[in-house]
């Protein structure tokens, strides 16, 4: 069942967001170099590593499902990669809005980390239209499953390879948090924390509602005595079948 | 409220500010959004419930299927 511990975690993520923005405004001093425009880079930074975690999650939970052919980790994988693209959306925003204030323009070309991070969003924003474009459920869900694990290997190799590059423009946080000053570090690690729940609380949420609507869907074919297969309009969601179990009882542990 | 006001450290809003907030409001829009469309889902979620419950009480068959499954095929020892 999806929607278990759903209530527990919403309130510890809505309690790791109030106190990050605590620490962000009220605890961790200003920044020498960019004084208060910092403060932007305790939402962006852990905007981007969750994001791109999230992509390299949905890479090994495609893995399990290539494995399985259970349509759960096709589901999960999904949601992880959904999450991640709408986490990007905002990594990309606010980091544009970071570098206007910095920089004076709202994006640089010459500058790797974000042209990589546009390269891998763009990249994954292909996945949905991949889904889309294949009808056939069982295709649709190896295929994606595929594109998944190529890209979340992909995720790694990119992130090293602006590592190694030499123009060093974008400031560096992960590579340098044992140099931040402790209040400073504290904030963005209680940050990262709070970014993390919630990516977590939301996919939860995504997950009990594609179920609960699976299992609603069961039910109506059971009333209306439809036989056979569903009908499935053309999706890029993966279609989430109950179980037996949970289709008899509308009520059922699901997968 | 003006007094402790007062005694909050002071945000240099006047230069950085803007961009800051402006930062923060998008990512907590796009949250927000986000809880907005799950909302409509879930409302979507309810109406077909209710139809569903609906079409369990309008159907006729409902209340002799339940009493079918209610009765034993078989009639238990010591009944007639």
């Amino acid at each position: 069942m999806y929607g278990k511990g759903l209530r527990a975690l919403s309130i510890a993520t809505v309690a790791a967001m109030a106190l990050a923005l605590a620490l962000v405004f009220f605890y961790a001093p200003l920044e020498a170099e960019q004084g208060f425009l910092q403060k932007i880079f305790y939402l962006h930074v852990p905007l981007a590593i969750v994001a791109l975690c999230g992509f390299v999650l949905g890479g090994l939970l495609a893995i399990q499902h290539l494995r399985t052919r259970e349509a759960r980790w096709d589901m999960r994988s999904y949601v992880a990669i959904h999450m991640s693209l709408i986490f990007a959306v905002a990594t990309l925003i606010t980091g544009s809005i970071w570098a206007k204030g910095s920089w004076g323009h709202w994006w640089v070309w010459s500058e790797p980390t974000l042209v990589s991070f546009l390269i891998v969003f763009l990249l994954y924003a292909t996945y949905q239209p991949l889904r889309f474009a294949i009808e056939d459920p069982e295709r649709q869900s190896r295929y994606a499953s595929v594109f998944a694990v190529t890209a979340g290997a992909f995720v790694p190799l990119n992130f090293i390879a602006v590592r190694l590059s030499t123009a060093y423009l974008h400031p560096r946080v992960l590579g340098s948090t044992s140099n931040l000053p402790g209040p400073m570090a504290l904030t963005f690690v209680v940050s990262l924390a709070a970014m993390a729940l919630l990516f977590a609380t939301l996919c939860k949420y995504e997950l009990t509602a594609k179920h609960t609507r699976a299992q609603v869907r069961a039910l109506r074919r059971r009333l209306t005595g439809e036989t056979g297969a569903p009908i499935r309009r053309r999706s890029a969601a993966p279609s989430l079948q109950p179980t037996a179990a949970s289709a008899g009882s509308a009520t059922g542990s699901g997968a | 409220m003006g007094a402790l006001l007062a005694e909050l450290p002071a945000l240099p809003l006047h230069t950085a500010g803007k961009y800051v907030a402006a930062a923060y409001v998008v990512a907590f829009a796009i949250v927000l959004i986000y809880v907005a469309i799950m909302g409509i889902r879930l409302s979507r979620i309810e109406r077909e419930l209710g139809e569903l419950l609906q079409l369990t009480e309008s159907s006729p068959e409902a209340p002799a299927e339940r009493e079918r499954e209610s009765t034993p095929a078989y009639p238990m020892k010591g009944h007639t």
